[in-house]
């Protein structure tokens, strides 16, 4: 499905962090892919002179999979908040150019909240054979959790609205889905 | 498994949820006060739990549910005798820390019943 003019949002700042879906098993596992590129100015942000794509942006693109993941499983009802990040392990650097994979398990998940694992893989790209094998493609691991905020702070008021997934993000779910029907 | 194992286990669950050293894992350490445990944390500590010693823990069975926002638990910060009750029945893996926390039940010391102690008791009780 195309994006319409009029499901388009207003001129609102879009901080998405993923660019698609290739792989979502409900209730199990998602994986996204990121182009890490010049373009982004925040890749500049970090080192002088030495644009990478930061650990931080890294985790937010891991849990806007994972959060996906975790709000699809139950239709969208909850609002899924990232709550923790257990552990973080990084192995190299995400540089302008390189594609990422975000590789996303559900561990647990029940009414208060969900954990998740998280591989973050460099895509091979040849002929630039940066990466020769698995061991080179491992970029990070971690562990993050996610709260069900409705069930967990019962007392506080949130808007009725689920602010978390905004159209762009469920955008990129009918991508995945409809990516076999849509012809340009 | 005997009790030594579940206390090592637990010990490993408190460490990897927690970030704390070994050491700081006494059987008397209470888990928010001496550990430094957030709300979310002990979310994890149940996840863990259950995928360390496979098993299911429901909604409310270590500490009961919704106790804190019932009047008749819960007057002016203070657990009225009912909730002393309601504690000693449904938390019987806190017994030793019931005890003293009994003499002085103020809502914000509710916290002192989580110790590792009571964990191990818990765990203790579902694998038997």
């Amino acid at each position: 499905m195309l994006p319409t003019a009029d499901r388009r949002p207003p001129t609102n700042m879009r901080w998405i962090l993923i660019d698609k879906f290739i792989d979502f098993e409900s209730g199990k596992r998602a994986v996204a892919v990121k182009a890490c590129t010049l373009g982004e100015d925040h890749n500049h942000d970090l080192y002088p002179d030495f644009p990478i794509m930061s650990h931080s942006l890294m985790v937010e693109s891991m849990a806007q999979t994972a959060g996906m993941l975790v709000g699809e499983a139950r239709g969208f009802k909850e609002k899924v908040i990232l709550a923790k990040i257990g552990r973080a392990t990084f192995h190299r650097v995400v540089r302008p150019g390189n594609v990422i994979t975000l590789d996303a398990t559900i561990d647990q998940l029940n009414d208060a909240g969900a954990s998740i694992t998280g591989i973050v893989r460099l895509v091979a790209q040849s002929p630039l054979a940066e990466v020769r094998d698995d061991k080179d493609s491992l970029v990070a691991e971690m562990e993050i959790m996610f709260s069900h905020i409705d069930n967990n702070l019962s007392g506080l008021q949130f808007p009725k609205d689920n602010f978390v997934f905004t159209e762009s993000f469920l955008d990129l779910l009918r991508t995945y889905r409809n990516a076999t029907t849509v012809e340009i | 498994m005997t009790r030594d194992e579940i206390q090592t286990k637990v010990t490993k669950v408190l460490v990897d949820a927690l970030g704390v050293d070994e050491e700081e894992v006494t059987p008397g350490a209470v888990i928010r006060d001496d550990l430094g445990a957030e709300s979310i944390d002990f979310l994890d500590i149940m996840f863990r739990l259950e995928k360390e010693f496979g098993i299911k823990i429901p909604k409310g069975e270590m500490m009961p549910d919704n106790l804190a926002t019932n009047p008749e638990y819960v007057l002016n910060g203070v657990v009225t005798q009912k909730g002393l009750d309601l504690i000693k029945e449904k938390m019987p893996h806190a017994a030793d820390e019931y005890e003293s926390f009994k003499n002085d039940p103020k809502l914000e010391s509710m916290s002192k019943l989580f110790t590792v102690n009571s964990i191990v008791n818990y765990v203790e009780s579902k694998l038997k």
